[in-house]
């Protein structure tokens, strides 16, 4: 019985995209053009183009995976994470290179594949299982528990056309979730469902980890990836950039990507500003004074920004919008009319003093604005800068709360016993 | 615990010449009836008459034909026997036949979703439409029995022929349904020359006419249609008549080659399916 559950050797996929061919400028070149276009469309179809350029999704990627290990794939979009995974679920070749796989592979790149919208519930549990390579017998048994963890059993004979999308991706990750594959090899799957149902894969994810299961896992939720994985891969164009622990390669993923356009820490200076009046820098300071992007739930923030030079009126306000790490706005602020601050027009320092801040582990970011309250804003500066809070947890116990799942607040509580 | 590792795949660049696999084919078999199952299941759901309409058709088709060839055309003399019976005797397997070839080859790109999402053996998809258009033809069959009763034409033992000749039919039809499902996928302009190509060939095949009036210096060219072979085989077996077997031996000869030529091609461009689609 060997050790390693897969074993990928310089692994390479190179695609052949198509390149604009030179245009036409007169009538009989584009006669010509016209006559001859079957024929070069031929030759593109049958991989002869002369317009063609060839780009490597992969190249030289190489690791080994133990049996048992639970493994996440981290990397910008574009990075060749989804192509790895086309191949070691053989549905796309290498160019080069090979892979090793010791064991049973099942391997979810999207939940549902295959389900039919004519057909039933049941219908399609069947049909998806075989899919997903499950046997008629090894479906039957099942049948029950994949109903009762979908919760859908008194719709299980409708036509999956009239369900509504939450009980789809239920019963679609239900039938996933009841594979017993040596190898698992899941593409950002988890995000999908409600909080509840989400959890509840992320237990199956557990579960199938206890069990000795073999697992790859890709996603762009970093705290999944935290909680379920032993150790990470960053890719970045189409190669291995890291390869560690789960914690350690999550967070220089986020050092690296938060901000792709500019680095610093804690202090931005605007890039390509507009020419008129405008904040041109920003600072984020912790209590001790020092400019930093790294924040603990409950400290105080200081927020430093800097405009161009004068401003055409006195009396103005700025103005902050606290975005999550999906970009939502979760918060807003002013100098006035929120807290009565005007300032005057050769006034080049701003300063607020931001917190305690009462938010849950995470990526954060903000926009500024200044203008004269509800007029038109003279400047906009959008996601100015990010901050992460990297520990959030405000009441001492050592549980931490992430924005993953928990929501981007902390509320003060006390838990009491009733009578 | 998950059972001892059962074995090792090995995942290489694609090389010049791909076999078809056989073991992994029979590994798969349950996908296969999955894939009938669902294309049936699909084909009659939310229809009043079900598989009724299996039986509409060539009934339908056939009442057309006798009346076009059979009466106006004067096509009727030419036969022995009732020529409503000779047509769809003859349609039977043609029916069988263009479904399939259309279905198969419209298959791979009417699968693209699955096919860019996980993998099984790609052959699985034409088969699935060749086998399931089995199914219609079963049912049409129990109507030619009611026909030839209808017209008093009792079954000879040749009628136990029947199968090397459905057989032939599965082959010819898999084979060109195979080639025409890879063709597809590179080039899309087969979806619209399927619907014509399968008029055609109608038309080079003895459904409406009988093989007699082909001149006999002709007929081992003409033979070079597998469909001949299967169609007056097909015909002789139900209704009785001395076999072809010339004709019927080049038609089966070039249905294998035709099935051999079709998987192989379908095979060497399989793995970049999934790149192209």
């Amino acid at each position: 019985m060997p050790a390693t559950a897969i074993t990928v050797e310089n692994l390479g996929k190179r695609y052949t995209i198509g390149v604009a061919p030179p245009g036409r400028s007169t009538f009989r070149e584009a006669l010509t053009g016209a006559v001859s276009a079957p024929w070069r469309r031929f030759r593109r179809l049958a991989g002869h183009d002369d317009h063609l350029a060839e780009f490597w999704a992969l190249r030289q990627v190489g690791f080994g995976v133990p049996i048992g290990q639970v493994v996440g794939f981290v990397g910008p979009n574009g990075a060749g994470k989804s192509t790895l995974l086309k191949i070691l679920s053989r549905i796309t070749p290498p160019t080069e290179g090979f892979v090793a796989l010791h064991g049973r592979v099942s391997s979810l790149l999207e939940v549902g594949t295959g389900f039919h919208p004519e057909l039933s519930g049941r219908d399609n549990v069947f049909l998806n299982g075989a899919i997903l390579g499950m046997f008629r017998a090894e479906i039957r048994r099942k049948f029950d528990a994949i109903v009762a963890f979908a919760e859908i059993e008194q719709f299980i004979d409708t036509p999956v056309k009239r369900y509504s999308s939450g009980m789809f991706v239920r019963l679609a990750f239900s039938v996933a979730a009841h594979l017993e594959p040596e190898i698992l090899i899941v593409d950002e799957v988890l995000s999908v469902g409600d909080l509840h149902f989400r959890n509840k894969c992320l237990g199956r994810m557990h579960d199938l980890h206890s069990e000795g299961r073999t697992v790859l896992f890709v996603s762009h939720d970093l705290t999944s990836i935290r909680q379920l994985c032993s150790r990470a891969l960053m890719l970045n164009g189409g190669r291995v950039i890291e390869d560690g622990p789960a914690d350690e390669v999550t967070r220089s993923y986020e050092r690296l990507y938060r901000e792709p356009t500019q680095k610093g820490e804690g202090a931005r200076d605007r890039v390509d500003p507009p020419a008129t009046y405008h904040l041109r820098r920003v600072e984020l300071r912790n209590t001790s004074g020092a400019t930093t992007e790294e924040f603990e739930a409950g400290e105080v923030m200081e927020i430093h920004l800097w405009s161009s030079g004068c401003a055409p009126e006195n009396s103005y306000t700025a103005e902050f919008k606290l975005h999550d790490s999906e970009g939502e706005v979760i918060s807003f602020g002013s100098a006035n009319p929120v807290r009565s601050t005007y300032y005057r027009a050769d006034q080049q320092h701003f300063i607020c003093r931001l917190g305690p801040l009462r938010l849950t582990e995470g990526a954060y970011s903000f926009t500024f604005t200044v203008r004269v309250w509800n007029t038109v804003a003279w400047d906009i500066w959008e996601t100015a800068i990010g901050f992460e809070i990297i520990k959030c947890d405000l009441f001492g116990t050592g549980h931490g709360i992430s924005n993953a799942h928990d929501g981007d607040f902390v509320i003060p509580q006390e838990w009491l016993a009733g009578d | 615990m998950p059972p001892p590792l059962s074995r090792t795949l090995r995942i290489d660049p694609p090389t010049s010449w791909q076999f078809l696999n056989l073991r992994e084919l029979w590994e798969y078999r349950e996908l296969l009836f999955f894939f009938v199952w669902r294309d049936i299941k699909v084909r009659y759901q939310q229809t009043v008459l079900g598989v009724l309409w299996a039986v509409i058709q060539p009934v339908a088709t056939t009442v057309l034909f006798t009346i076009f060839f059979g009466r106006l055309g004067g096509m009727s003399k030419q036969v022995n026997g009732p020529y409503a019976l000779h047509v769809f005797v003859g349609l039977l397997p043609w029916t069988f036949f263009t479904n399939a070839v259309t279905l198969a080859g419209n298959s791979m790109v009417g699968s693209s979703h699955l096919i860019s999402k996980v993998y099984f053996p790609r052959l699985l998809v034409p088969a699935a439409s060749v086998v399931s258009g089995l199914v219609d033809f079963a049912i049409s069959f129990l109507v030619l029995l009611a026909l030839m009763a209808r017209y008093g034409v009792a079954p000879t033992p040749q009628i136990f022929t029947l199968p090397l000749f459905i057989a032939g039919a599965l082959a010819s039809a898999t084979g060109a349904g195979v080639m025409l499902a890879a063709l597809t996928v590179t080039y899309r302009d087969f979806r619209y020359a399927i619907g014509f190509m399968m008029q055609l060939w109608m038309f080079a095949t003895p459904v409406l006419y009988p093989i007699e009036i082909i001149p006999p210096q002709w007929r081992m060219l003409y033979a070079l249609n597998p469909m001949v072979g299967v169609i007056t085989g097909f015909r002789t077996a139900v209704l009785g008549g001395p076999f072809a077997i010339d004709l019927i031996l080049v038609s089966a000869v070039v249905s294998l080659v035709l099935l051999a030529i079709g998987v192989s091609y379908f095979l060497q461009v399989e793995r970049r399916f999934a790149d192209i689609i």
